[in-house]
């Protein structure tokens, strides 16, 4: 194991432990804050609960489909607006505009919209992922280094050469970067929308085990939610290991 | 009767309009030159001069303000593909390997992939690549990725290599040695050379002709025909003659650099 994963595991299990300690001493209040060893004990329970599975699979969909359907169309669409000034002029006001409103206060007017339950929350998720990686597209389009622009013109690429060639394969680091900022936006899509409008799903669960005061599950549940979000990133980094082999090279020579 | 030139310039002017002041910056001054078939020709300057702004204006990057530019007395633009670019350091798309790399001006001419890497495959060995052909151009020394360039180059069979200060970032020894291969691949392939650089004793080294270059606005000091029987080896710089050559170049140049030296400081740097 590399030193840096060593410091890293140590820091998280020094909390982990003055957080145990807390509770053995007695510094916590069950049942409104539970140690950790409570919060594993429930997840015992939960993981071989249909329940449980059922509002992951609930949640799941929701993230599964809003996401999916937030990438497939950022991606070319920011791919354009950054390629194509005039379409820059277009919609990059707008894209701001949604960017810097708080989706989340949209809640409640989707609700009225689309009525409680599944398309609410994907259009949540949706919009909460779209304009995160919509952004980093455009800017990874707009960075392409203008020296590697001159050699594809120096050897008559045609536009759509030089696209393929040179703009895409600079802009995947962004795109990347866009695609695991919105995990984290769309878990907390799936959240916020659940405990508003599900009668399942994590979010959902929260909120009953909150109302029931049953901390152990509320927390075994937002672990589960961080451990989904650190592999989905995690999986997300492979990805782009395989699709942008030499990133490898370049992020080593610039000694990180 | 005199044989047409490979590539002629006439009469080129280059202006840049300052926005700031809206005043016009004259970068190149009724420049004409005219390089024959098979020549190898280098052009030394000062910082600053238009030597690069020149060779954008050939390989069509730039429009220049007026002046002509034929190839095989035809205007440029419809001959551009025929010309070889060589750019300064890191012109390697990382992204791509060397192979690919090596293949994307023909990519470009939208060659049949096949018949791309059996063109690939001979020049790689050429400049000594083989067995990188599947490497990253991070994974190359700065020595090996300018051979790759010059390959890149050389694959699309073009009429005209244009080069663009190509071993300024080597460090010296590298440079030496790169200088002399270049020479043993022009003289294999005998393509029309157009080369930039600021080191004097490179430009001796490797041309038939010198064209020095003044301080901005750039205009031709002097076209300087030199010598030296073909093959070279890299000894004849200490040769007596190749030292006064250079010593002669330098004396052109050195009131041209300091006088550049002195206009980029009243720009501010």
């Amino acid at each position: 194991m590399s030193r840096r994963a060593i410091v890293g595991a140590a820091s998280v299990g020094v909390v982990i432990l003055a957080w145990q300690l807390m509770g053995v001493f007695g510094l916590l209040k069950p049942p409104f804050f539970v140690p950790p060893s409570a919060v594993l004990a429930a997840g015992a329970v939960e993981l071989v609960s249909p329940r449980f599975w059922n509002d992951v699979y609930v949640s799941g969909q929701e993230l599964v489909y809003g996401y999916a359907l937030a990438a497939v169309t950022a991606i070319p669409f920011g791919l354009a607006v950054g390629w194509y000034v005039r379409l820059g002029y277009l919609f990059e006001p707008l894209m701001g505009f949604m960017n810097a409103l708080p989706r989340i206060a949209l809640m409640p007017l989707i609700l009225l919209t689309l009525g409680f339950g599944l398309w609410s929350i994907v259009t949540v998720v949706f919009l909460g992922v779209f304009f995160t990686v919509a952004i980093n597209t455009v800017q990874g389009v707009r960075v392409v280094e203008p020296r590697y622009l001159d050699v594809a013109r120096s050897y008559r690429a045609r536009d759509l050469t030089r696209f393929r060639t040179v703009v895409l394969p600079s802009a995947i680091p962004f795109v990347v970067a866009g695609l695991r900022l919105g995990i984290g936006r769309a878990l907390i899509g799936v959240v916020i929308g659940e405990l508003y409008a599900a009668n399942a799903g994590l979010g959902h669960m929260i909120r009953a085990a909150s109302n029931s005061l049953q901390t152990d599950r509320l927390l075994f549940a937002t672990l589960f939610l961080i451990v989904v979000s650190l592999v989905v990133s995690e999986a997300l980094r492979s990805l782009e290991r395989r699709v942008a082999p030499w990133r490898a090279g370049v992020s080593l020579a610039a000694g990180t | 009767m005199i044989a047409q030139p490979k590539l002629a310039i006439a009469g080129l002017q280059m202006e840049f309009l300052r926005r700031r002041t809206s005043s016009s910056m004259v970068v190149i001054e009724n420049l004409d030159l005219d390089i024959r078939d098979h020549e190898f020709v280098t052009i030394v300057g000062p910082s600053g001069c238009g030597k690069s702004t020149l060779l954008n204006i050939v390989n069509g990057l730039l429009s220049p303000t007026s002046g002509t530019i034929l190839i095989d007395g035809a205007p440029a633009a419809a001959r551009r593909s025929r010309l070889g670019v060589v750019f300064q350091d890191a012109s390697l798309f990382p992204w791509f390997t060397v192979e690919r790399n090596v293949g994307y001006g023909l990519e470009c001419l939208g060659t049949p992939r096949s018949e791309i890497r059996a063109r690939v495959a001979p020049l790689l060995e050429m400049v000594g690549l083989s067995a990188f052909g599947s490497h990253f151009p991070h994974e190359l020394s700065g020595g090996m990725q300018q051979r790759a360039n010059l390959a890149r180059a050389l694959a699309i069979d073009p009429e005209i290599l244009l080069m663009d200060e190509p071993f300024a970032a080597l460090d010296a020894q590298t440079r030496e040695i790169m200088q002399s291969e270049l020479l043993s691949i022009w003289t294999r392939t005998h393509k029309t050379v157009l080369f930039i650089t600021h080191q004097i004793s490179e430009a001796i080294y490797l041309s038939d002709r010198v064209i020095v270059m003044s301080a901005r606005p750039g205009r031709i000091l002097a076209d300087l025909h030199i010598p030296f029987d073909r093959p070279r080896a890299l000894s004849i710089k200490r040769d007596p003659e190749f030292t006064a050559a250079e010593e002669h170049i330098w004396e052109l140049l050195e009131a041209q650099v300091r006088s550049a030296l002195e206009t980029n400081v009243a720009r501010g740097g």
